[in-house]
């Protein structure tokens, strides 16, 4: 096995390899490293890199794996997105006025990856503040497709994904608000997950929208991602809005298949406006494949899903703007003092600090909350919330699991939507409604549509992880269709 | 409760100010007695302490962190809110106030809007039942320090963010107050209930107890409310009496020359001893409130609710109501002020100790020093006094060394040779030798100044501290006439 193809593995081939003595994490992080060295010029999905961390973590986890110890991931090359906190690396949620901002304490999420012997490779490039569904609005550079660089990765966590896609990591996390895990995944042909809120602890993640914040995991198999997501869940004390749930059972019986499931096919998913044809030919080849494994394809309605992304784009917003408030250039961050007054110093310093996107967003969320317009935009768009989530409720009576593709379209050309903002917001139609009431995803590769990767997303129940990590895992062994590693070019 | 007001006839506002009346609506800010902040495991800050020691990534709004409620601010509000007769609503929840301020470091404040944590209470004061709106809880701000001899001439401003997060309880009443008198007796009430039952020290000059009061005035008979102005910076009850009077005088004035009182907040200046204008209705912020995404609603478990009300210590009012019937108005208010000394009243008077002496040795001399001896050491000494075994002067050196030393009355008696002398044939030498010693005040006296005594008094003490004073006084006034 050469360097290289040490970058192509699994983590759980990597951890047979590690546990027999065959490789050490040393040797894995340097294959990551020599590729990174080779590809990220082009890819660019690390803002930065962490060889503190990676030395001494992957040392740690040699000698507890020498020692025939060492938790679930020992060793094994981690990327971070650029929104999760880890003491001392610089952590600027894809945004200039968290330039050179060092946190003082790590994620709980990550702590988790770290004790359970994570190695941190370096911090991935994502859309600033997470607002965004290209990585087109991250503040320093935008982030190739590795399959295609013409084309954007996805987003927000566009970097992490095209990470693991382009072997410059093995896992990578990532956060999903409307979809920023699921469609990068999709666009880059690797699994993405979203689990359900409240299953994964968001202390220290820099908060976009707090009531639709989950962190999850990339990774290039649906076993893989499901190690990484049982090790993030749990109840955390810092987090009071973190489920007291069971870790493993993420983990209960994922792999027992879909013969005799239902699984629920929306018609308003299907028949999305927008829909590429070649979506949708690769989302019922998928269909094809469940059934012959067993699954009923069921027909299941979400009447409101219409409602959606404009409820969506009230709530994020609206919780955005008072998330975003505590940028103000005192504490922290970007600072523009020369300023003749404290109102002066806001304003340069947010004008400056924040892209076009966060600030339109600011604005749209502070006006959908001032006060006259409060009942007509932000209770209107909790009410469309609450009708959503039945929806789903009702579906799920049903079925077992909803099955959609997870972006209606491939991978689009760099620059394609930047002047759109609406067209960019319809990436995340068929995700969000997962985020606004709270539920499990994944997304899992389903073939290629003109050469670039397709998405199948699984949707579950609340707290039923294993129900979609299985029809996900059932689908990925079936298909044979596994999740490659690009050849960048 | 203000000893001096209280069941006192009330001075009509008609009277004092013309024909208008004023009317007093307040809001008060308590910090409940708690170890840690209200959303972090940070200790609150002791008053002076180093700028910004006392705070983490949490209090300082640091990105990324979540805020986690401190159940004992929780158990403190509902404490209070109990002890005011309010409703426990089933749901609540806490909400953001968006504004932006260097102080407020995350740009909003963890408050609560709609669904406060109980509502409808009321609570006596001196006869009137004030009725109280709400309490609910909310976090504390930091401080800003400027450099500079004025705000707008700063030329520098400091944050320090120590009391950032330390929680706060938000009493607000109705307007049903109506004279600087009532306003201060109300915060002096609750400031007694809330030190009785444990949810607060509620020392003003602290800072643990901030009170902001809403006044207006409108023509007597009138039942609609005129404009009113909120006023703030009040570090004590007398600067609560003083800020109001000035305040209804500036809106009878303004109200009488004609003009119209602007709905604003003024600032209480106890230099210049007046109010001034802060901040304008007209530039009110929108806060934008909404339902706090990181805290989930409280359902407050009800048999948790029932076994606090359960627990609660009875209330100031019923504690003086009950002392009243012993003892005169004054010195029950005292010492019904007080859980401990009230306990120690019950408890002397329940070993045998007279209710008056004990009550008068409670208030003279337990009170001021501020060190409460066991009920048995002072029903003991309390007999001995009764008795006339010592005098009032070795009573507190007993009650003192009692206290400082744990031991009995007797034991320290003892030990002292502690006896008073009431035996007139052994205390006449030392009359005569005072008469003797003092010609002076001794003439003085015998022309008519009587109270050239206490000067032989006095000396008689020096001379004989176990005497009892009514014999020597006694012995002297014979000797003398």
């Amino acid at each position: 096995m050469t360097s290289d193809d040490l970058t192509r593995i699994t983590v759980k081939e990597a951890l047979r390899l590690l546990r027999l003595g065959t490789i050490s994490s040393a040797d894995l992080v340097t294959a990551h490293v020599e590729r990174i060295e080779r590809l990220d010029s082009k890819v660019k999905a690390y803002l930065r890199f962490t060889p503190e961390l990676w030395e001494k973590q992957a040392a740690e986890a040699d000698r507890k794996l020498r020692a025939g110890a060492g938790g679930p991931l020992a060793g094994i090359p981690m990327a971070v997105k650029d929104v999760l906190c880890v003491q001392g690396v610089e952590t600027t949620a894809g945004s200039q006025i968290l330039k050179g901002y060092r946190p003082p304490y790590t994620a709980t999420a990550v702590q988790r990856l770290f004790e359970a012997g994570a190695v941190m490779i370096g911090v991935t490039n994502c859309d600033e503040f997470a607002m965004g569904s290209s990585t087109e609005n991250s503040s320093y550079f935008p982030t190739r497709n590795p399959w295609d660089l013409a084309r954007v990765p996805g987003g927000s966590s566009g970097g992490s994904a095209a990470a693991v896609a382009a072997g410059e990591a093995m896992i990578a996390l990532g956060t999903d608000t409307g979809g920023s895990i699921r469609q990068p995944a999709a666009l880059c042909g690797v699994v993405g997950m979203k689990p359900t809120y409240g299953r994964v602890s968001r202390y220290g993640l820099i908060a976009f929208a707090s009531s639709l914040d989950q962190i999850g995991p990339f990774a290039r198999s649906v076993d893989d991602a499901a190690v990484v997501l049982s090790v993030m869940s749990g109840l955390d004390a810092l987090d009071s809005t973190s489920a007291d749930r069971a870790p493993m059972e993420v983990l209960n019986s994922f792999d027992r298949g879909v013969k005799g499931m239902r699984l629920g096919l929306p018609r308003e998913y299907y028949e999305v406006e927008g829909v590429e044809p070649g979506v949708k030919a690769a989302i019922d080849a998928a269909l094809v494949v469940l059934q012959k494994e067993g699954a009923e394809i069921v027909d299941v309605s979400l009447p409101h899903s219409d409602y959606g992304l404009a409820a969506y784009y009230i709530i994020a917003p609206a919780e955005c703007s008072s998330n975003l408030a505590r940028f103000d250039g005192v504490k922290y961050g970007l600072s523009e003092v020369d300023a003749r007054n404290i109102t002066d110093l806001y304003m340069h310093t947010r004008r400056k600090g924040f892209g076009a996107e966060v600030r339109r967003r600011v604005m749209l969320g502070t006006y959908a909350l001032s006060s006259g317009y409060y009942d007509a935009y932000y209770l209107k768009a909790q009410k469309v919330r609450t009708l959503i989530k039945r929806d789903f409720d009702e579906a799920f009576q049903k079925c077992d699991a909803i099955v959609s593709a997870t972006s209606p379209t491939v991978a689009f050309p760099l620059g394609a939507k930047t002047q759109d903002p609406l067209a960019m917001y319809l990436n995340d139609v068929l995700t969000l409604g997962g985020n606004l009431a709270g539920l499990p995803g994944i997304s899992v590769p389903c073939g290629t549509s003109d050469g670039l990767p397709v998405g199948l997303q699984v949707l579950g129940p609340q707290w039923g992880e294993n129900v979609v990590l299985r029809v996900a895992r059932a689908y990925e062994e079936a298909s044979e269709i596994k999740p490659e590693v690009a050849d960048v070019a | 409760m203000s000893p001096s007001t209280s069941g006192a006839p009330r001075h009509l506002p008609a009277e004092r100010e013309g024909a208008w009346e004023v009317v007093i609506g307040m809001e008060v800010h308590v910090q409940p007695k708690t170890r840690s902040k209200m959303f972090c495991g940070c200790a609150v800050a002791p008053l002076n302490a180093p700028p910004n020691t006392y705070t983490c990534e949490v209090c300082l709004g640091m990105p990324g962190v979540l805020p986690a409620i401190n159940i004992a601010a929780v158990e403190a509000c509902l404490k209070t809110a109990l002890a005011l007769s309010c409703e426990i609503p089933r749901h609540t929840k806490f909400d953001r106030k968006n504004y932006m301020y260097p102080d407020l470091p995350k740009g909003y404040q963890i408050s609560q809007y709609d669904l406060p944590m109980s509502v409808n209470g009321h609570i006596e004061v001196g006869g009137r039942t004030v009725r109280i709106r709400r309490v609910h809880l909310e976090e504390d701000t930091g401080k800003l320090v400027h450099a500079g001899d004025k705000l707008h001439r700063a030329w520098e401003s400091y944050v320090d963010l120590n009391r950032a997060g330390v929680p706060l309880m938000e009493i607000v009443s109705e307007p049903d107050l109506r004279s600087a008198d009532e306003a201060r007796d109300y915060a002096m009430e609750l400031r007694t209930v809330l030190r009785n039952i444990g949810a607060s020290e509620a020392d003003m000059e602290k800072g643990q107890m901030r009170v902001e009061p809403n006044i207006s005035v409108r023509k007597v008979g009138s039942s609609g409310l005129g404009v009113k102005t909120e006023l703030k910076n009040i570090n004590s009850f007398r600067a609560l009496h003083r800020a109001i009077s000035y305040e209804v005088a500036r809106h009878v004035e303004v109200l009488q020359s004609g003009g119209a009182v602007v709905q604003e907040t003024r600032g209480w200046s106890e230099d210049e001893q007046r109010t001034f204008s802060q901040r304008s209705k007209e530039f009110a912020e929108d806060y934008r409130y909404f339902p706090e995404p990181d805290l989930p609603p409280l359902e407050l478990d009800r048999a948790w609710i029932e076994e606090l009300r359960r627990n609660l210590p009875e209330l100031p009012a019923v504690t003086r109501a009950a002392l009243e019937k012993e003892l005169p108005a004054a010195v029950a208010a005292l010492i019904g002020e007080s859980r401990d000394l009230t306990e120690l009243y019950r408890q002397t008077i329940a070993r045998g100790a007279s209710s008056t002496a004990t009550a008068n040795w409670i208030v003279n001399e337990v009170a001021p020093s501020g060190k409460i001896p066991s009920p048995d050491n002072l029903a003991e000494l309390v007999r001995f006094l009764e008795d006339g075994a010592i005098t009032r002067d070795q009573g507190r050196e007993v009650l003192a060394e009692s206290v400082e030393t744990g031991r009995t009355p007797a034991e320290i008696v003892a030990e002292h040779g502690f006896r008073q002398t009431s035996d007139p044939s052994e205390l006449l030498v030392i009359a005569e030798a005072v008469i003797d010693a003092n010609p002076k005040a001794a003439s003085d006296y015998r022309a008519g100044k009587t109270q050239a005594i206490y000067v032989l008094v006095k000396d008689f003490r020096a001379r004989a501290p176990q005497a009892n004073p009514k014999v020597a006084n006694e012995l002297l006034t014979k000797l003398l006439s």
